[in-house]
Formats: C-alpha cells, sequence, structure tokens
C-alpha cells in the first residue's frame, strides 16, 4: 500500500544559530522525529494541547513551512517536485475562517486565485467550477460578489473549505476547523467535511485539541505531546483504552456530559521538554529510565504505536 | 462597498474639526493653483519706493515688504511653492519607505535586519540635524530641502508599513495565496499593498503637514528656496529683518504657514479615525466605571424582590448603542434567581448574551456602547441597578466577585501578583500592608499554588496559564465573597489544565458555600460544577431548572440541539446539527428568536411574544410546543 | 543587568554608523574645501597645500579612519572661521542648547501628559475637546513664527522679557537672569513636543482604559481615582517613554529655529553660520556631538522602559 500522505521523522527547531551581535539562542524543538502514514480516504486526528507543536506539523505538511529535518511524501512522491504543485496536492483550512480571507477581496476574487495559479484554468471553466463547488458547500451564488467582513464565522468556514476543493487535492489539512465556531453551528460544518470527503475522496488531517471532535471525526488519532506522537491508535480506541499515560490523562481530563469529574492531576506542559520521555516529570508510572532516555516507539497493532517503557494496559 | 462610504460620510460630518480643516485647506488649495490666474502684482517686481506699506495700503491690501513688493501676491505664490514642495516631499518618503517597510516586513530575516538597522541609523539623528546636514552637503536651495527632509521623513514611513506589512504578512489569508499558488510579487501587490494602504494613507496624513513645516522651517534659516524665489518660510525669515517696526511682514506668511498646517493636521485626525477599524467600531471610548442606566421609571410593585434569594434578577434589558450604527439587543429582559451556596450555570452560545448579562448585574458591561435599559438586580434585597458608584463600589469584589476568561487580559501585566492581591484586600478592609501581603499569600496557597511567597512577587507573564487563573480566582476570594460570577473560566485553558481549575472551584464552593453563576457554552462543562442551569438564546433564558432534569429530558428545542450538536467523548457517533444560524444581534423578532431554525415551529411561534411557561416548581420553559410538558 | 550591558554594547555600532553617515555626507561635499577657505583668489599651490595639510589628498576610507581616531582622542579639528579648536567650541555652545532643550523638554513633558491624562479622563467632555484641538493647533505652530510672536508681544509690546540672548550684555549674569532670558524660547521650543506628548497620552490612556485588566480592578471594587492614575496610567507609560525620548530629537533639532529667533548661543545656530560659511569641521563636530548625545539619551529612555516593564527581555 502506498501512503496518501506520509512523514518520515519530521522534526522542525526553531531559533538557534546566533545573532548578528550578541550570544548564540537556545533553540526551541516544535517538533520532534514524528512519522506515520495516511491511507487514501482516511483521517487521520492529530490531539494535543496548545504548544504541543500541532499547528507547526501541519503548516510543515502544507508547504508553509520547511521542516528542518525528515522528509514528507505524497502519493510517494516528493511534494516540492514541480514548482508550485505543493498546494495542487495538499490544501489547507484555517482555524479562523474570517482572517483566512482577505478582507479587502470579494469571493469571487478568492475563489479564483486557486483555479487560475494552480489549475490555469480559463475564465469560462473556472466560473463554472465556482458555480459547482459553492453547490457543494451549500452556499449560495450571491455571496460571490460580497466581501468577506459580511459572513459569519460557519459561512466563512465553509468558503475557506470551497477554496481549498478548488485546487483539486489529494489531501487536506484541517487546523482545528470548528473551534472558532459556535457550538450550534460546528456540527454542521463537520458533517459537511464528512459528505465532501466520501464524495470526492479525500484523506484529511483533522487537527484539534477537542477530544470529542477528533474522536467522532478520525479514522486513527495520533497524540502529541511536546512536539512528538506519543501515541497512534484507532479511533474507537485511543481514548477509551489510552495506552500511554498522557493520553490516559487527556482521557480523563475530559468533560463529558454525565460523567464524574476523575480526580485532576497536577502539573502542566513543560517550557522545554527534559532528557528523557518529555512527559516523566507528570507521570505517575515514570522510573528511572524514563528520565534518562526517550522511549522508542513499541507497535501495537498495524501501523500503530506507542512511546512509552511503561504503557497502561487495559483489557480488550 | 457603498455602505462604507455612506459611513464615511457620515463621520466626517461628526467630525466637525475634520471637515472645517478639509474646507480651509480646499480654499487654500485652490488659491495656490489659481495663482497664475488671480489678478495679482507681479510676486517679484521691487518698489523701493513703496516699501514697508501698512496693510490696507491702496492697491496692496496686505502692504509690502522691505523691497516693496506686494505681500499679496508674494503669499498666494508663496503657498503654492510651500504646498508643491510638502506634497512632493511627503510623496517621495511615502514611496521610499513604504518599499522599504514592506520589503523588511515581508521577507522578515536578513533582509529586515539589514534595512532596519540602515533605518535606526538614520533615526539616530535628531530630526532637523540630518536634514540640516544633508542641506549642508548638497547646498541650500529648495529642492535640496526638499530631498533632506524628506530623507528625514522615510524612517517614520518605513517603521509603520513594516509594522503593518509584518501583522498581515503572518494572517492566515496570506498562506491561503501562496496555497492556491501565488508568487511573491502577485502576493505583496494583492494581499498585503491593499491591506497596508491605509497605514500609508495616515502615515502621510500625519507627516505632511511637518514636511511643510520643516522645509518652510529650512527656508526660514536661508537654506530652502533662495531669492527671488520665495516660499513662506523665507518669507518669514525675510521679513524678520523689519520685525519691530513692520511685523505684518512677517506676521502674515506665519499665519498661512500655521493655517495650512493645522487644517491639514485636522483632516488628517479625521482621515485617521476613518481608517483605524478600532475607532470605527466606537471601541476606543473610554468604558465609564459604572454601565450607563436609563430604565423606564417602575411601579411601586416593581420596588421590591419577589422571593428571598441572595441574587435575584428581574427583566434585565441590556443593549449596545453606538453613533452611526444600530443598536444591538443583547440581553432582552433575563430573569434569574440564586440562592446562598448554590451554583447557577448560564450557557449560550457566543452572542447569545450571556457574558453581557454576567456582567450588567454589578454595571460592569462596557458603556460606551453598553446601556441597561430595563430591570433590576436585587443582592439580598438591595437594587444594584440603583444603588450609587460608591455603594456599588463596596460591593464590587466584597460581596460579588469576577473570575474572567482570559486571566493574562485581566491581570495588571506591569504589578506584581501580591501587590495586585494586597490591592483587592485593602481596598475594601483597612489591614496594615504587611498583614495583607501575608493573606495575599495565603490566598495563594489555598488555591494550590505551589511556593506560594516566590509566585506572590511574579509578574503575570511569569506564569503558566493555569497559574495565572488560579492567581484570578484567589483575586475573586479575596474579600471572602458571598457570590462569585465566572465568565467562561476554563474556556481559555488546556483540557488538563481544565480539569484542575474545575476541581478547584468545586472544592472551594464546598468549603466556603459560595454562591457561583458560571458562564459557560459547553454543557459538558457546566454538568461537572452546577445545580441549576439557564440557557440562554438571543438574549433571553429559554429554558431552567435542575441541571440533572435539564440534561435528561430537555424541554425546550433548543437547549435539546445544543446537548445534541456537542460530540460526546466516547459516544462514537456523529452529532446532530442545529440547521440555521443564531439571529444578527439587531434583529429583535417579534415571537420566538429560534422558531426559524426549529423544526416543531409552528405559525404561533413567530406571531408574538412568548412567555415562559411553569414546568414544575423549579423549570421554566419559554416554548409554546415544549419537548417536555408540566 | 544582563538588558543593560546588552543594549549598551548595541550602542556602539549606532555610534559607529552616525560617523559614518555624518563623514560621508560632507566628505561628498560639493566644492573644495580648500578653495573655501583660503577664497577664489588662492593660487593653486597653496590649494594643494592646505588639501595635503587636511588630509584630503589620502583615499576617503582612511581619511574616515584617522577622523575617527582623531575624534576618539577629543580632536574635533579646528574651525577656521572662529579659529579655535571645534570641540571648544561645540561644547560652549552644546551647554547653551542643553539648558533651553532640557527646559523645553522638561515642560512638554510635565504639560503633556497632565493634558494627555485630563482628556482621556474627560472624554468628549468640553475640556476634552477644548484641549485636544489646542494639542493640534500645537503641534501645528512652526515654532520660529511662534518665537517672533512671542517677542513681539512679551518684548517689544509689553516689555516684560528679553527677547535675545541667554544673558543681559551689562551686568548680566547669575541665574535670575539666565532664567528671565530662558523663560520665552522655552516655552516656544516645548510647545509643538507639547501637543504631541497629549496627544499620545490621550490615546495611549484611552487605549489602556478598555481593556480587560481595567474592568477587572473595577470588578475587585478598586476606587476609580486609582484605576486611573495607579493602574491605567501605569501601563500607559510604557508607550508614553518612548515618545518622549524621540521627543527630546524633536527638541534639540527643533531648538535650531528657537536659537536662531531668539539670538540664543546655542548649537543649533552655530550649525546654521558653519553651514553658510562652509566651515565642515565645525558642522561634522557639531552633529557627531549633538546626535551622539540624542543616542545616549533615547538609551535611558529604553532602560527606563525596561525598569518600569518586566516583560521587556530581548
Amino acid at each position: 500500500m502506498t501512503a496518501a500522505l506520509e512523514a518520515w521523522r519530521l522534526s522542525k527547531t526553531f531559533g538557534g544559530g546566533r545573532r548578528w551581535f550578541g550570544r548564540a539562542r537556545a533553540p526551541v524543538c516544535a517538533v520532534r522525529e514524528v512519522s506515520f502514514r495516511v491511507a487514501a480516504g482516511e483521517t487521520l486526528g492529530i490531539v494535543g494541547e496548545s504548544g504541543c507543536g500541532k499547528t507547526t506539523l501541519a503548516r510543515m505538511l502544507a508547504g508553509l513551512l520547511p521542516p528542518s529535518g525528515g522528509r514528507i511524501t505524497v502519493d510517494g512522491k516528493d511534494p516540492r517536485a514541480g514548482a508550485g504543485a505543493w498546494g495542487g496536492l495538499v490544501q489547507y483550512v484555517f482555524q479562523d475562517p474570517l482572517g483566512a480571507l482577505n478582507p479587502r477581496k470579494t469571493i469571487r476574487q478568492i475563489m479564483h486565485a486557486p483555479l487560475r495559479h494552480l489549475l490555469g484554468m480559463e475564465a469560462p471553466a473556472r466560473a463554472a467550477r465556482i458555480a459547482e463547488l459553492f453547490d457543494a458547500v451549500n452556499l449560495r451564488r450571491e455571496f460571490l460578489d460580497r466581501y468577506p467582513h459580511e459572513f459569519s464565522g460557519g459561512q466563512a468556514q465553509r468558503i475557506g473549505i470551497a477554496r481549498a476543493l478548488a485546487a483539486n487535492p489529494r489531501i487536506v489539512v484541517l487546523d482545528e476547523p470548528v473551534s472558532a465556531l459556535d457550538v450550534s453551528v460546528q456540527a454542521q460544518v463537520l458533517n459537511l467535511l464528512a459528505d465532501l470527503q466520501r464524495a470526492y475522496h479525500l484523506t484529511y488531517l483533522l487537527i484539534s485539541h477537542d477530544l470529542a471532535v477528533v474522536e467522532s471525526v478520525s479514522d486513527r488519532v495520533a497524540v502529541l505531546y511536546c512536539g512528538a506522537i506519543v501515541e497512534l491508535a484507532d479511533a474507537a480506541e485511543v481514548f477509551a483504552r489510552a495506552r500511554h499515560p498522557y493520553t490516559r490523562l487527556l482521557a480523563d481530563s475530559a468533560p463529558v456530559l454525565g460523567r464524574k469529574p476523575a480526580p485532576a492531576a497536577a502539573g502542566e506542559l513543560p517550557d522545554a521538554p527534559p532528557r528523557g520521555c518529555a512527559f516523566a516529570a507528570r507521570c505517575s508510572r515514570a522510573g528511572d529510565a524514563c528520565r534518562r532516555r526517550a522511549p522508542e516507539p513499541v507497535c501495537t497493532r498495524g501501523e500503530n504505536y506507542v512511546r512509552c517503557f511503561h504503557p497502561v494496559e487495559t483489557p480488550q | 462597498m457603498s455602505g462604507a462610504r455612506v459611513a464615511a460620510a457620515a463621520l466626517f460630518v461628526r467630525h466637525r474639526p475634520a471637515g472645517v480643516g478639509a474646507l480651509v485647506l480646499l480654499v487654500v488649495a485652490a488659491l495656490a493653483v489659481a495663482a497664475p490666474l488671480l489678478p495679482l502684482h507681479n510676486p517679484d517686481l521691487t518698489d523701493l519706493a513703496n516699501r514697508l506699506q501698512r496693510p490696507g495700503a491702496p492697491g496692496h491690501p496686505f502692504g509690502t515688504d522691505h523691497l516693496g513688493r506686494d505681500l499679496l501676491a508674494r503669499l498666494v505664490w508663496g503657498t503654492r511653492l510651500s504646498l508643491a514642495v510638502g506634497v512632493f516631499a511627503s510623496l517621495i518618503a511615502a514611496l521610499a519607505g513604504s518599499c522599504i517597510g514592506i520589503a523588511a516586513g515581508f521577507f522578515g530575516g536578513r533582509t529586515d535586519y539589514l534595512l532596519m538597522r540602515g533605518i535606526d541609523m538614520l533615526m539616530a539623528f535628531p530630526y532637523i540635524l540630518l536634514a540640516l546636514a544633508i542641506v549642508a552637503a548638497l547646498g541650500p536651495g529648495l529642492l535640496n530641502a526638499l530631498y533632506a527632509v524628506a530623507i528625514v521623513n522615510i524612517p517614520f514611513f518605513a517603521r509603520s508599513v513594516r509594522g503593518a506589512t509584518a501583522t498581515i504578512a503572518h494572517r492566515e489569508f496570506v498562506d491561503a495565496a501562496r496555497l492556491a499558488g501565488m508568487r511573491s510579487g502577485r502576493i505583496i501587490a494583492g494581499e498585503i499593498l491593499p491591506n497596508v494602504a491605509p497605514v500609508i494613507t495616515v502615515a502621510m496624513s500625519t507627516t505632511i503637514g511637518w514636511m511643510i513645516l520643516e522645509t518652510a522651517g529650512l527656508s526660514f534659516l536661508g537654506l530652502g528656496s533662495q531669492p527671488p524665489q520665495a516660499d513662506l518660510g523665507s518669507m518669514l525669515g525675510e521679513g524678520r529683518k523689519s520685525l519691530i517696526n513692520a511685523p505684518h511682514v512677517s506676521v502674515v506668511p506665519g499665519a498661512m504657514i500655521f493655517i495650512i498646517v493645522v487644517s491639514i493636521n485636522l483632516l488628517g485626525d479625521g482621515i485617521r479615525d476613518l481608517l483605524d477599524p478600532r475607532l470605527r467600531a466606537g471601541a476606543l471610548s473610554r468604558p465609564a466605571p459604572v454601565t450607563r442606566i436609563e430604565r423606564a421609571a417602575t411601579g411601586a410593585d416593581d420596588a421590591h424582590p419577589p422571593g428571598g434569594a441572595l441574587l435575584q434578577v428581574r427583566g434585565l434589558h441590556t443593549r449596545f448603542v453606538s453613533a452611526g450604527a444600530r443598536a444591538q439587543y443583547a440581553v432582552n429582559g433575563v430573569d434569574l434567581a440564586v440562592d446562598a451556596g448554590q451554583c447557577l450555570g448560564l450557557i449560550g452560545e457566543s452572542g447569545s448574551g450571556k457574558s453581557v448579562t454576567a456582567l450588567s448585574l454589578l454595571g460592569l458591561a462596557p458603556s460606551p456602547p453598553a446601556v441597561i435599559s430595563g430591570g433590576r438586580v436585587w443582592l439580598a434585597g438591595e437594587d444594584l441597578l440603583g444603588a450609587n458608584f460608591e455603594r456599588l463600589r463596596a460591593i464590587r469584589g466584597r460581596r460579588v466577585s469576577y473570575i474572567f476568561q482570559n486571566p493574562m487580559a485581566a491581570l495588571h501585566p506591569l504589578m506584581t501578583v501580591g501587590a495586585q492581591l494586597t490591592e483587592a484586600i485593602r481596598c475594601h478592609r483597612r489591614v496594615p500592608r504587611r498583614a495583607a501581603l501575608d493573606e495575599a499569600v495565603g490566598l495563594l496557597r489555598r488555591v494550590r499554588i505551589p511556593g506560594p511567597e516566590a509566585r506572590a512577587r511574579c509578574y503575570p507573564h511569569e506564569l503558566s496559564g493555569g497559574m495565572r487563573q488560579r492567581v484570578g480566582i484567589a483575586l475573586a476570594l479575596a474579600n471572602s465573597p458571598e457570590l462569585v460570577i465566572a465568565d467562561e473560566p476554563t474556556t481559555a485553558l488546556d483540557v488538563t489544565v481544565q480539569a484542575q481549575i474545575l476541581q478547584l472551584l468545586a472544592q472551594l464552593r464546598r468549603e466556603r458555600n459560595l454562591a457561583l453563576i458560571f458562564v459557560t457554552h459547553d454543557f459538558a462543562v457546566l454538568s461537572q460544577l452546577c445545580d441549576r442551569v439557564a440557557v440562554m438564546y438571543a438574549g433571553r433564558i429559554v429554558e431552567s431548572g435542575a441541571t440533572h432534569d435539564i440534561l435528561s429530558r430537555p424541554a425546550h428545542p433548543y437547549t435539546a440541539g445544543l446537548i445534541r450538536c456537542a460530540p460526546r467523548l466516547g459516544a462514537g457517533r456523529r452529532p446532530a446539527a442545529i440547521p440555521g444560524l443564531p439571529p444578527a444581534a439587531d434583529h429583535r423578532p417579534r415571537g420566538c428568536a429560534f422558531a426559524p431554525r426549529c423544526e416543531r415551529a409552528r405559525a404561533a411561534c413567530e406571531a408574538g411574544a412568548v412567555a415562559p411557561a411553569r414546568l414544575s416548581a423549579t423549570r421554566r420553559v419559554r416554548c409554546l410546543y415544549p419537548l417536555e410538558a408540566a | 543587568m544582563r538588558y543593560v550591558i546588552r543594549r549598551l554594547m548595541a550602542v556602539v555600532p549606532v555610534l559607529l554608523g552616525l560617523t559614518v553617515i555624518v563623514f560621508s555626507i560632507l566628505a561628498f561635499l560639493p566644492g573644495d574645501p580648500a578653495t573655501a577657505i583660503l577664497g577664489p583668489y588662492a593660487t593653486p599651490e597653496n590649494v594643494e597645500r592646505l588639501n595635503r595639510q587636511l588630509g584630503l589628498d589620502k583615499p576617503p576610507a582612511q581619511q574616515y579612519l584617522i577622523w575617527l581616531g582623531n575624534i576618539l582622542q577629543g580632536d574635533f579639528g579646528r574651525s577656521y572661521s572662529l579659529n579655535r579648536p571645534v570641540l571648544d567650541e561645540v561644547l560652549e555652545r552644546f551647554s547653551a542648547t542643553l539648558i533651553l532643550a532640557g527646559a523645553a523638554l522638561l515642560l512638554c513633558t510635565l504639560w503633556g501628559i497632565l493634558i494627555g491624562v485630563r482628556c482621556a479622563v474627560g472624554q468628549y467632555g468640553w475640556s476634552d475637546r477644548l484641549l485636544t484641538l489646542t494639542a493640534v493647533v500645537g503641534i501645528s505652530v512652526p515654532s520660529f513664527w511662534l518665537g517672533l510672536l512671542a517677542i513681539l508681544a512679551f518684548s517689544v509690546n509689553l516689555r516684560w522679557l528679553p527677547a535675545s540672548g541667554m544673558f543681559a550684555v551689562y551686568g548680566g549674569g547669575g541665574a535670575a537672569d539666565l532664567a528671565r532670558h530662558l523663560i520665552l524660547p522655552a516655552l516656544t521650543l516645548s510647545v509643538v513636543a507639547t501637543g504631541v506628548i497629549a496627544r499620545l497620552t490621550r490615546s495611549a490612556m484611552l487605549e489602556v482604559l478598555r481593556q480587560d485588566f481595567i474592568c477587572a480592578a473595577r470588578a475587585r471594587g478598586v476606587g476609580e481615582r486609582r484605576v486611573i492614575y495607579r493602574h491605567a496610567f501605569k501601563a500607559a507609560l510604557v508607550t508614553i517613554i518612548p515618545v518622549i525620548g524621540v521627543q527630546a530629537g524633536f527638541v534639540l533639532g527643533g531648538a535650531v529655529y528657537v536659537e536662531t529667533v531668539f539670538q540664543w548661543p546655542g548649537v543649533g545656530r552655530m550649525l546654521v553660520q558653519a553651514i553658510s560659511t562652509r566651515d565642515i569641521q565645525l558642522v561634522q563636530g557639531g552633529v557627531v556631538v549633538v546626535a551622539a548625545s540624542y543616542v545616549l539619551l533615547n538609551l535611558l529612555a529604553d532602560l527606563a522602559q525596561h525598569a518600569l516593564d518586566p516583560k521587556i527581555k530581548t
């Protein structure tokens, strides 16, 4: 099986080097050796708390940020081959739907850009395609001549999705696509995304801090902590039968209707991950080995894995 | 965009000084442009017999100068020259500065570093000194003065344009353009420039007056225009020699410079107000210490609270009024009651009015633009909205306190945590500073902050998000209040931290028998803490009752939809969406606001107001066809 | 403390760059300095000899290094028009400018902040409208014109205050005499900067007053006076202080006009005279000294802001 998207030991380090006048700066590791494969038509959820490197990872996958190490392949090929082709393979749906639309352009101008610059379509063909896309995301065509500020968050996000689809991508990176939306509108957008995935056979990478959203939409889920994937598992099991203690903590912390709150554990995300397992300082199961060296991934089932010396054993 | 244009016209009309400035400038500019057509004397024609004539002399309405030249003609031609020089200098500065600023802001990194260090060098000179040095190098002359003034103003443009560009270059729509296959050049022209243009315009409107002043100044010093050519500055410089016996020769051109620059600056202020989106939204007005209250006279029967609850709210209305915009109806008749020791969850989507309701209780909704237009709030029988400021201040933080959503924004960035806590204590109780500090450390310990003595000396930015919110809670508890109003206190926090804060709130509530109003948009969070729930939609409470009852058997279709549409962890199913959008806040429907999105709606729902119906002793629902009958 | 050292280190390249700019601007002066000094009737041999004396026959980079080396030893050359060492003249004149600019800076900071805070507190009231309008008028007044008006009103007509100079010619001297001479020029010089600082203070205060932590302080029952003068003003100062630093530059530069109008024996008037007599050594020396002191002043403003705002770490 060739994966639709594969990341291999992908890393990103910010800073480092020297200033022109002054001392060397300490590098910040935002993403550390992230590897995964996503099959065509699959949805991989990536979940983690703020500062865990979710957005950095997403931006690298979309070609918006050059990785410091590792490689990305789309359909087994390097997406950098062929100038400007990355946008034709991977598209991005942004967290802030209004911020992703240029306030000084009409929706029509915004929609034309990918068709013209990526696909090189002629004007009449572009108009027909835009009409088709707007039908697909359930937007009225008279919206095309309006400016972004005239739209609500939910409508703007539909426009953002339509623009992403315009490029005919294989993969869509969804960066917190519903977290800026009202609760009652979130479900509309999530359902729309599911319909579109089926209709266009899209591969999704869904990034979110909301466990319930990730669980309900994804096929598999990767849990990110301090820039590294600590656990990769099927969505139905990742929280219900968490293997990594951090995944366990996340699942227990999430408020659930009708469930009594579990006693909360202390501690927060560290600024700079220490040597060894980044979670060791907050972990009740941590031993000496955890603080000395970082655990390697241990295969659980298929391509799923957990990075822990002492994974939680749960009955199957 | 015509709406924006109308708003612009309206703003200009309201901004009267800008209108006056525009008018004066128009007249002056028209005179200057028309100078060759006007019946004026030759401005350079000397007539030594009629030198230093007073204003009003025959043939010379403004008099003559020391060479007998007609002052009026010289004034008009000098104005023409000064205006032209100022405009050109500012165009040059704007062009060069904007190019540097856009390049530095867009490309960043090394380009940015090099360009901006160069700009810093120019800024290292006191303003006019650099112009002097440049004129010294190029030699005196009007054109050289123009270049000098333009160069001196480049840093101002470069800096403001760079700042704006850097902000925009990191906006998501620029990423989107890149993903749409656009190259840097096209992105600068299509995405950056249109959004930076207002900044350039504002910078021009602020500097053009200065540039006219500075070129005139150089001419005044004899370094600008050379005789016989004269701009306003050199007229003033020449006239200075006869200051004592013919003051008008120098006073009149100076007055002209002043008039031009004042009108430009007045107009510039108007333009700035127009182009600055924050000002346009009316947000830059100073919020008053108490929300403006405009209640209609109420009857005597309304003067006393209907029950014995700790906090009672009856018919609260709050709307946002700003000039030139339609009123926004945020809260449209809210009734609430909280007993001592009880926790009420106030739930709704953004725009439902839940936060405004919470802030209105103690008159904290920012006004302008907020106005409380009706209703009463009783705390243990005392009407808070009718209380004077001193009375209200004594209650704020002492008997009723707040916890805010974003602890970073709600803490003073330049005061230590300990200083803010001791202040909170000492503004209600006469406690010596030392004792207050001890008490502050005790409060930090109570909200389970490790190492409270050291933390008290920290500034808010030195704490993590969870610690900051603990400080926010400590501040709320400083004077052992009876009621705490928490406005989405965990929304900005991560899940694991949220769990910690919720646990802390639950513990504190038990320990101190606190009454709590917990504002949230998340039923799952609410269900962990609250005894009772009030569901808000479009500024009204549509359903209220015990948490368990409402979660298991919601009566209002909106409540049911809200519960269903949030994905639930472990439920393994897609959420069911509520169709449509919440109503806009400037629109007040006659009937039920939810009717357009409701499956159960019938004609009667939109026909008239829906009164709250009593389902049981503790449950109310505002629906004609509820899911649960009484 | 590390910040202070780092900030001090950062000043060195700025000062170096500044000397490069000054040197190169004036090195490419049209015309030949030797001809300017010796007059149009000098023999070519004399001109050449003087050029060699002044080091003008060497390549520019070498000229710059020699010049810089001399400056660092305190040798700014000799002013040919005054026939005395440049440094002596510049320092004497600069002290006069510092008195004038210092007084003006003090005035504009004090009044600017007072007016700005007053406006913000009573926003849209009559005092705010009046004072903001006054501030616009203030930033629009040409100081050279205002100075003339002040002389006409207070010296010529009312005869209250002297019109020119730093001390009275006969029997002058002493602090009281200096103060009498200082009033009009200092006031004239401070007007524009007062307007700028007042406007900025007003908008900075308004910006701060609508922030969440002000609402939070009110929600805690903090008194309104304390909210405005402690909480809001403290936060606004962080934006006001750098502007005062920038205004110091405007005041130092603007002193050129005021010194010319009031015949104040400062460095600005000296520069204008030196430019018209093409006394390059004097212009270079004056510009370098004033600009360098301005850089140091801004350094002070930065350090003050750092002391106030714990968040600035870089």
